[in-house]
């Protein structure tokens, strides 16, 4: 079990108000990521819950009993942290096995975690190893194995895959995708990351200055974000944001189309020149200038364009994948 | 990044170049090389020198040749068993109040408190009061069996004023020399203690460990090679502690408190027998390498790596 609920919950460094009241609710089995930019207190969100921070008022409910006033470790939760935080004295083996240790598990229920552990994490060659002695993915790895071996009603991620280069990084993240769908276990999950939070996430809940924006999948961001931040965030590349006369036509401030909903087309309603096109094989990212409608606008084509720099092209937008935005930044019906 | 240390302008000129060069630092180097040398090896050599004679400043003239009678003598002399295990009962009780009493120290020092900059100044602060005048100090104002703070404060408690130094010599010594050394222990250790990541504490925590765990099985190996170096620094100056026995008991009440260092001083200066004290200064040297020896074989290990 491990649902976990949130109510007015703040967060005060000194005078420094870093959380405003927050409420919500991540339910038991979910995969729930925080996104937002740097400084916008995800991490404290998460040492929060983890029981790392205390919190300032409010509550944290997990499984609807109050654990606000809970030890860290008393409230069934494991955290990975972003520096794995191994015990780089202790052989992975060790590692693994001291949250166990601490618990007062007997030596064969310890041993045999371990082993299931290892085989599932693909460990079992590197057990007697020190942490110093293994690669960036394989120590992320025993991070997650010492998480895993208490059984927890919840896993806490910071920001795990950030230390690890891209192809690692897409790795671990099927992996531990994986993991999720095996275990069923609650996860929160903390990113900056967008192409984690859309692949991994049950629900997204995008923050900015510890206020929560919106919480939704992530094709319920993708198709409905609730306001100007969410569509500026969600979505890589990100949503052309227009203003003044086109988006008066529409009866908006503010009208935001994505890159993959405009098209090249022989006789469009925009025009302009191309600026530096980016073939990525399977699509093609143009920078068009010169349109009048923003600096750059961001046109996505799937396949090969024949286009180069400085080359004229047409666009057409499509018309029902237009989200409009008020003065006040909020989405219009 | 090329190598700093290879110059590949060097490889063009031949080896030509290189050699006189390298010759040319041997020159160079050679006279400090050279001073060094002598300065080590004369009193060396002239210390095993006078071992091997008869050399009494009490008995002029001749000093012959005497082999190593004067080893014998030193060896035999019941004051050298006492003094070699007074010496060993001072290094060891020293050097676990100091590094037990650092760690406990460092421990508060680490926790965040109020005038935190102050206290730290404070703990430091024995170690820049001389040797003498601690031991001064102490004897004096302290554990005076009369005067003493001490002596006062049994009084007023309604017990009998206790005479340390001579009561308890040894352990005054070892309580005098812990005090002077326990700052450095606290220095080291609290700078160990504060390169520990925070993640791991925080990690340990969650991991369910009491902090007593946490203590035991992250911080303690944490320090363990900061311990290391302040045993090894310390082993080193508590072999030849002499001015804190000088002051306080000159090495009474009979050899009770009399470590190798000043049981040399005594025979060289208070019976004048250069001959047996340059033996028992040998005698120091190869103690001190084996003590060397000994502790780098034992926990040398942990500065690797
Ligand atoms: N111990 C602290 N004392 C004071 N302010 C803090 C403390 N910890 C965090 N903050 C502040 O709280 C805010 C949120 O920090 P937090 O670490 O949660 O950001 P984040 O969203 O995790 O950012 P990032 O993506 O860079 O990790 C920041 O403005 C930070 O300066
Ligand atoms: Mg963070």
């Amino acid at each position: 079990m491990g649902q976990i609920t949130l109510e007015k919950v703040t967060k005060s460094f000194g005078d420094v108000e870093v959380i405003p009241p927050l409420d919500l609710t991540i339910e038991d089995g979910e995969f729930c990521v925080f996104v937002g930019p740097s400084g916008c207190g995800k991490s404290t969100l998460l040492r929060l819950i983890a029981g790392l921070e205390d919190i300032s008022s409010g509550a944290i409910k997990i499984d609807g009993s109050d654990a606000s006033d809970v030890p860290p470790a008393k409230r069934g939760l494991a955290m990975v942290f972003q520096s794995y935080a191994l015990y780089p004295h202790m052989s992975v083996r060790k590692n693994i096995a001291f949250p166990m240790k601490m618990a007062g598990v007997s030596q064969d229920e310890q041993n045999r975690r371990i082993e299931s552990a290892a085989k599932a994490l693909n460990l079992t060659d590197y057990l007697e190893r020190r942490p110093g002695q293994l690669s960036g993915g394989q120590r992320q790895r025993v991070a997650i194995g010492r998480a895993i071996v208490r059984e927890p009603a919840a896993f806490l991620f910071d920001e795990p895959l950030s230390n690890l280069d891209a192809a690692l990084r897409v790795g671990m993240r099927l992996e531990i995708s994986e993991l999720h769908e095996r275990l069923k276990t609650t996860m929160i999950y903390v990113t900056h990351d967008q192409v984690e939070a859309m692949t991994m996430a049950d629900k997204i809940v995008v923050l900015r200055a510890g206020n929560i924006e919106q919480v939704g999948s992530p094709l319920d961001l993708y198709k409905h974000p609730r306001n100007l931040f969410v569509a500026g965030f969600i979505g890589s590349p990100k949503m052309n944001l227009i203003e003044g006369e086109a988006a008066a036509r529409h009866d908006a401030k503010t009208i935001g189309i994505r890159p993959e909903h405009i098209e090249v087309t022989e006789a469009g309603e925009w025009q302009g020149r191309v600026g530096v096109a980016e073939h990525l094989g399977s699509d093609t990212f143009l920078h068009v200038h010169d349109t009048g409608l923003t600096d750059i606008l961001t046109v996505r084509s799937t396949g090969e364009m024949g286009l180069r720099h400085g080359d004229c092209v047409s666009l057409s937008p499509r018309h029902d994948q237009i989200h409009r935005f008020d003065a006040s930044g909020l989405r219009m019906a | 990044m090329t190598d700093p240390g290879r110059n590949p302008g060097a490889d063009l000129g031949g080896d030509m170049a290189t050699q006189h060069s390298r010759s040319a630092a041997r020159v160079m180097i050679a006279p400090s090389v050279i001073l060094l040398l002598l300065w080590m090896l004369v009193p060396l050599g002239m210390t095993i020198y006078f071992s091997l004679l008869r050399y009494n400043l009490l008995m002029p003239g001749a000093n012959p040749f005497i082999g190593f009678e004067n080893y014998a003598y030193f060896l035999t002399d019941p004051a050298f068993q006492a003094a070699i295990w007074n010496t060993l009962i001072l290094v060891a009780g020293v050097l676990f109040i100091t590094v037990v009493g650092g760690i406990l120290i460092a421990l508060l020092l680490d926790q965040p408190m109020w005038g935190q900059g102050l206290v730290r100044i404070l703990v430091i602060s024995p170690f820049f009061v001389m040797p003498t005048v601690s031991a001064l100090v102490w004897k004096n104002m302290f554990m005076n069996p009369v005067n003493g703070l001490f002596a006062h404060l049994f009084e007023f408690i309604g017990l009998q004023p206790f005479d340390f130094l001579s009561q308890a010599p040894l352990a005054s010594i070892i309580g005098i020399v812990s005090w002077q050394w326990l700052p450095f222990a606290t220095l080291i250790l609290l700078t160990a203690m504060q390169s520990l990541d925070s993640e791991q504490i925080e990690a340990a925590e969650m991991d369910g460990a009491s902090p007593f765990s946490r203590f035991w099985y992250i911080v303690l190996p944490h320090l363990s090679r900061a311990i290391t170096v302040v045993i090894l620094i310390q082993t080193i100056f508590l072999l030849s502690i002499f001015a804190e026995i000088f002051v306080t008991t000159a090495g009474g009440p009979g050899t009770a408190s009399t470590n190798l260092t000043f049981l040399i001083y005594l025979e060289s200066l208070q019976r004048f027998d250069v001959g047996t004290a340059s033996a028992g200064g040998v005698v120091a040297i190869i103690l001190a390498n084996i003590v060397a020896i000994f502790l780098m074989r034992m926990i040398g290990k942990n500065l690797d790596a």
